[in-house]
């Protein structure tokens, strides 16, 4: 896997800097587009040939709905008085300069519903596996042995954090929740089509998971858990301070939720794409030069490249827990 | 910036999608695989627990067993050496029964035999005696028809016998 990321890598790349050797590489330019989000999706160069994915345009301007092949806006163009801003990347109103309401189908959009095709059908094969076999007199063979261990490890994750009484309520939750992301960290970390979206790279998609676990813990909250927030066992002349701490604290959670996951896995996609880089900034500084760099750039990559498979585990593994020791916090009944 | 800026498009998607499959597979998916596995745990738990149980069972039976045997065996000991008793006090009682008998036996032949030799003898002294009452009869018949001699061996006869009565 991680010998095609760089092959690949080397293909999308190597032809955009090569005709204008005497030019600077536009670092930022490659790494942005790698880790931004894109109307189009740019699958593969090969030679002069581009292979682009052109995805549906969906908007609610001013001029009411406008649903259209991103194709036609290409190169700049403007169709039916939408145009991409070529600062902020984004579809906006020719006249007003003014962002439409945008649910458009864009790269990241059409990454997200395909991997949460791929996580469906998964664990619903999975399911449909127990379904059909008898688990009394069969060991788990195929998808259900390769994904049992993982739904179990979250499902005791969750009895242990959210306790014996109804850890059964979340533990579907924190599953999707663990899968989802582990399944789009993998993704991201895959550099060709169907992968290399950044997903769970993005603040968007983070703040959509924090939030549900932000929900969950507030909706679903004990009188006791409120008590302790409102009014908690604490000296008197702390009891007015308590609550501004402990609200501010119950927001926090959701905010560092975001950021843990979204820093991290971005942090770890322009890393690897930084170490790729490296080596078309090198070219215009000889052959030696530019091997040593290469063979220095190509280990390095490997090396990231296995540290963001930890990472992306990782960073399931601690959004899922601590998902559910705060659940845990919330579900906390009185001594 | 960019990056940090949530986008609404990808927000109202990531809602809507991440909701959906979220809603589908606590239906149909992470229930069934969690509550199936869960079983086949308990099962599992229960298995062991009555493994452990037959053993315990067994191990009981194994120590019950090997009781039995050297119960089994002190009794054939016991049994054995009682019959080795009373097979030596058997053949004493009997060697000592046929001592008797045969002593007894003895004593009842002896007895026998002296009784006929008794028995025996005094028909023979009766016989002697009327033999020498008939002899003596015959001699005396025929001797005492000649005086004097007769006289003289009578006398004579007389005298030894008395002779005999004074020394017996």
């Amino acid at each position: 896997m991680i010998l095609t990321w760089l092959i690949s890598l080397l293909l999308f790349a190597a032809p955009a800097p090569a005709p204008q050797a005497e030019e600077d590489v536009d670092v930022a330019g490659i790494i942005f587009e790698h880790i931004g989000d894109e109307y189009e999706w740019h699958i593969l160069t090969w030679g002069d040939k581009h292979v682009i994915l052109h995805l549906p345009v969906i908007v609610h301007g001013s001029t009411g709905w406008h649903v259209f092949s991103s194709k036609h806006l290409e190169h700049g163009e403007s169709y039916e008085g939408l145009v991409i801003d070529p600062e902020k990347g984004k579809i906006v109103e020719v006249d007003s300069g003014k962002r439409p309401f945008d649910i458009s189908i864009t790269k990241n959009v059409l990454s997200l519903m395909m991997s949460s095709l791929l996580l469906l059908v998964v664990v619903l094969l999975t399911a449909r596996w127990y379904k059909k076999h008898d688990v009394l007199n069969e060991a788990p063979t195929g998808i259900a042995a390769l994904m049992e261990p993982l739904v179990m490890m979250v499902h005791d994750i969750a009895r242990e954090n959210i306790g014996e009484e109804d850890y059964r309520r979340y533990s579907p939750y924190l599953c999707m929740a663990f899968l989802w992301i582990l399944f789009n960290n993998f993704l991201g970390i895959m550099p060709f089509f169907p992968g290399g979206a950044n997903l769970t790279g993005n603040i968007a998609i983070t703040l959509v998971l924090a939030l549900c676990t932000f929900f969950t813990v507030n909706l679903t909250g004990t009188k006791h858990y409120y008590k302790d927030i409102f009014w908690p066992d604490v000296p008197g002349f702390l009891k007015p301070i308590m609550p501004i701490i402990e609200v501010f604290s119950a927001f926090m959670k959701p905010v560092s939720l975001t950021v843990r996951l979204f820093a991290n896995m971005l942090a770890g996609h322009i890393m690897i794409l930084c170490m790729v880089c490296i080596i078309f900034i090198m070219a215009k500084y000889g052959a030696v030069l530019t091997g040593s760099m290469t063979v220095v750039s190509v280990l390095f990559g490997i090396f990231l490249d296995a540290l963001e498979c930890l990472v992306a585990f990782i960073q399931a593994y601690v959004f899922t827990t601590l998902s559910s020791i705060y659940i845990g916090l919330a579900r906390a009944h009185g001594e | 910036m960019n990056l940090v800026t949530p986008d609404t498009g990808l927000l109202f998607w990531m809602v809507v999608i991440f909701g959906l499959v979220f809603l589908l597979l606590w239906k149909f998916g992470f229930p069934i695989i969690t509550s199936m596995v869960e079983k086949r745990n308990r099962t599992i738990e229960k298995s062991l627990k009555d493994a452990k149980e037959v053993e315990a069972q067994m191990s009981a039976m194994v120590a019950e067993h090997a009781q039995m045997l050297e119960d089994a065996r002190k009794e054939q000991a016991q049994i054995l050496r009682e019959a080795a008793d009373t097979r030596s006090k058997l053949i004493a009682d009997a060697k000592d029964q046929a001592r008797e008998e045969a002593a007894k036996i003895l004593a009842d032949a002896r007895a026998e035999i002296e009784a006929e030799k008794e028995a025996a003898l005094r028909d023979v002294r009766k016989e002697v005696a009327v033999l020498s009452v008939s002899i003596a009869e015959k001699i005396l018949r025929k001797e005492l028809s000649e005086d004097k001699e007769q006289r003289e061996y009578i006398d004579r006869m007389v005298d030894e016998t008395v002779r005999e009565q004074a020394q017996s």
